[in-house]
């Protein structure tokens, strides 16, 4: 279906890399090639595959084609499609927030914290709310870690709790008070219908509500937490996928250092 | 087992390591004898017929418990107060309910008749119920029979979209795929509720309510697309948290076929009760037993705690215990769907065979069971491409080792709940595989003094190790230990032990002895 294994497109188009035009790369700088797949509430057939030719120049792709079509059940099918990208976006001008903070290994944000601090941190962690799911908080937190990155709890200089899932933000920061925790580490991970950013406020206000806001770092992760969602929320910093206890220990270390030593 | 092992397992050992597991059974069924809890009791109140909900919403078999409890004579059972209410009022189980839940009745307050008299006068409610489970066995029997099922592995898919109608839709579309077995996942939160909710629901998050109604809605919409393509599709709830033996019994009366049915899970990944969820268990595998369920245990969630490689061995003792724990609730091997999974990091050298090794063990330690086979989810990354053959790799071993049900794996795992075009993939991938690799199985033999027979070893030499700890100290302590996925649970914490109620002089529940003798 797909034109042959070799690309016999002309290539009248500039191959030089222009950072204020960035788009997509295939094979040829510019080509602006992407591939993309998705399913049509409509019947598997020639008009199917011409709807999704349709849609894919609306979105602004070139050459739509696709590729593969198949008819999940009645009424609905899935097309695999490729398309040359119209588009462009000024790479020069984006910036986006990060967490500023150096990553460091775990003897590294053990020793600056005996230096620094001269106390073990308190962190405590969970996955609150409704929310069931612990993989996310256990990968920052427990021992062992996850991929290679020990948890929180092996640190020597953190006194870590994580409280597990479900928990109820009034019974996080019962807890927390309870503790004289230096840094709360909030999970959400089933994240449908937006449930998490309601829960995640809702922490914050609570919080605020509390006088507890400024005398904790508050942070956030899961798989859709980015951290500028983060910040928007209230929260200190936010981590999002492939980020590790590293990058979670180092920042509230380094963090607590600047709220007590300025 | 007469058969060979592939594998080279001493089933000296393996016999030795069942005699210790049942130890353990036998020492949580001693404590389990002695008590009901509130859910038991709803339990049985759905069972003699008792549904519906009061003006606030509230399920009647919640009311008649709650009206128990608060006279404090809920030790002396549901049955027997209700047999008493029958002989006095001369009304059938749902209207005392009615009224109770009008304040229009104190069942306690009544004239209490000899225990004999009570007993006889709940019976036929008794054997009503007994006579609609069995129909609903039968009826299944007549589907295997007349249209047939999928070949093992049956594919096994979630649908989660809160709403049971569309989970119909998807469920449909899913089953025209080829899927054999569908999950109804349950909207988050629902095993901490200490009722069932009620009717039929739209909303949810992260799955779909159980209720009598959704399961009712989703087993007609199961049969006619069994009926269109010609072969059962199995229907799966979980009958697991607060609830675990009401979820059964409705399973029970609307013919569900597979039932996430596993205490220690509960204790350990929701902080139920251990003392709650234990005595809950056990009458739910009697109910599962009777009604031809097939349980499925979480010994792979262990896996997403704790570390694939090292904890292995806790996987196996686990299925082991849960083996016993089962067979005292009189439910067939054929019905046991212990579960394991394939849980590696995709990084390790040999990972496949360590999986391998471990798939087919499992295999050859619980030969006749019904294996639940668990998909990797722990190290999806949100790179679909290289996740899809992460399933790949999983479905081989999974048709290599003959395993019962195969969950499968969705290459979006860990970025969304599956799309149509998601499950499609994945169930393309199991068939494809399925298919070329059919008797890969009886084609190879695992190599003496290899890694797998090595590893296979090592491993069954530890849950050994590990059920002679257990037998010691008791699985309660064992629980407070952490030595399943890395998990503490202190025999008086978690959410439940409120609803745990010693059994009084008058207590009786005819159920068990009818239901495990096969009434």
């Amino acid at each position: 279906m797909s034109g042959g294994l070799y690309s016999m497109d002309q290539k009248d188009f500039d191959q030089t890399l222009d950072l204020t035009k960035v788009k997509p790369y295939g094979d040829t700088m510019n080509d602006g090639k992407t591939q993309l797949s998705f399913t049509l509430p409509v019947p598997c057939g020639d008009e199917a595959v011409e709807a999704a030719k349709q849609l894919l120049k609306k979105m602004g792709f070139d050459n739509p084609q696709v590729v593969y079509f198949k008819e999940l059940t009645d009424g609905f099918t899935f097309v695999n499609c490729y398309g040359a990208c119209t588009h462009t976006v000024d790479y020069t001008t984006i910036h986006v927030p990060k967490v500023e903070s150096t990553v460091w290994s775990m003897q590294e944000t053990d020793d600056f914290i005996r230096e620094h601090i001269g106390r073990k941190i308190v962190v405590i962690g969970a996955s609150t709310g409704t929310d069931a799911h612990t993989v996310g908080i256990d990968a920052i937190m427990n021992m062992k870690g996850y991929a290679g990155h020990y948890g929180i709890e092996r640190y020597d200089m953190f006194d870590a709790l994580n409280m597990g899932s479900q928990i109820p933000n009034e019974e996080f920061i019962a807890k927390a008070v309870e503790l004289h925790a230096d840094a709360l580490l909030v999970s959400q991970t089933v994240t449908q219908k937006d449930v998490h950013i309601q829960n995640l406020t809702e922490l914050i206000e609570m919080l605020e509500a509390e006088g507890l806001r400024d005398k904790m770092i508050v942070v956030c992760g899961g798989p859709r937490i980015t951290h500028e969602l983060a910040k928007e929320l209230g929260y200190d910093a936010g981590f999002g996928a492939n980020t590790y206890a590293d990058d979670v220990a180092s920042y509230i270390a380094q963090e607590l250092d600047r709220r007590m030593n300025g | 087992m007469t058969e060979k092992s592939k594998l080279g397992l001493d089933f000296t050992k393996v016999a030795a390591a069942k005699q210790l597991a049942k130890q353990i059974a036998d020492q949580v069924q001693e404590f389990v004898d002695g008590y009901t809890t509130v859910t038991v009791e709803r339990t049985l109140c759905r069972l003699i017929g008792i549904d519906d909900v009061d003006e606030n919403g509230v399920p009647l078999p919640n009311r008649v418990v709650d009206a128990l409890l608060e006279a404090g004579v809920l030790s002396q059972g549901v049955l027997y107060f209700m047999g008493n209410a029958i002989l006095e009022t001369g009304a059938n189980p749902q209207e005392i309910a009615e009224r109770i839940s009008r304040n229009e009745l104190n069942v306690t307050s009544l004239p209490l008749h000899p225990l004999p008299e009570i007993q006889k006068a709940i019976q036929p409610y008794i054997e009503q119920c007994l006579t609609r489970i069995k129909g609903n066995v039968a009826k299944r029997n007549e589907y295997l029979n007349t249209i047939g099922e999928g070949p093992k592995p049956y594919l096994y898919i979630i649908v989660a979209t809160g709403n049971i109608y569309e989970d119909v839709v998807q469920a449909q579309a899913g089953a025209r795929q080829g899927a054999d077995v569908i999950a109804v996942i349950r909207t988050t939160g629902q095993s901490l509720l200490d009722y069932v909710p009620y009717g039929a629901t739209t909303e949810g998050f992260g799955g779909t309510f159980a209720t009598q109604e959704n399961f009712r809605i989703m087993r007609k919409a199961l049969d006619e697309v069994g009926e269109e393509q010609g072969r059962y599709i199995r229907l799966c709830n979980y009958c697991s948290g607060l609830c675990m033996p009401e979820i059964a019994a409705m399973g029970a009366l609307e013919r569900l076929d597979v039932m996430l049915n596993d205490a220690l899970y509960g204790i350990l990944f929701r902080d139920i009760n251990p003392q709650r969820t234990l005595i809950d268990q056990y009458f739910s595998r009697i109910i599962n037993g009777y009604a031809g369920v097939i349980i499925n245990t979480g010994e792979d969630n262990y896996l997403t705690t704790a570390d694939a490689v090292e904890a292995a061995h806790t996987v196996l003792a686990s299925d082991l215990i849960n083996e016993q724990l089962a067979l005292l609730a009189a439910l067939p091997e054929e019905q046991m769907g212990l579960g394991h999974a394939f849980e590696m990091d995709p990084m390790l050298e040999n990972g496949f065979l360590l999986e391998l090794a471990q798939a087919q063990m499992t295999r050859e330690i619980f030969p006749k069971a019904t294996l639940k086979y668990m998909p990797p989810t722990k190290f999806m990354t949100g790179n679909i491409f290289r996740g899809h053959i992460q399933d790949a790799l999983f479905n081989i071993i999974g048709i290599w080792t003959h395993q019962g049900i195969q969950l499968l794996g969705m290459p979006t795992e860990a970025i969304h709940t599956p799309f149509m075009s998601d499950r499609y993939l994945s169930i393309e991938n199991a068939r494809y595989i399925f298919n070329d690799m059919r008797s890969i199985g009886e084609e190879m033999e695992f190599r003496e003094g290899g890694i797998c027979r090595e590893r296979a070893k090592t491993v069954l030499n530890n849950a050994i190790e590990l059920l002679q700890e257990i037998v010691n100290e008791g699985l309660f302590t064992a629980l407070e230990k952490g030595i399943f996925g890395d998990v503490k649970r202190p025999k008086d914490g978690g959410k439940g032990l409120a609803g745990v109620v010693t059994k009084g002089e008058n207590y009786f529940n005819p159920f068990i002895k009818m239901m495990k003798e096969r009434w």
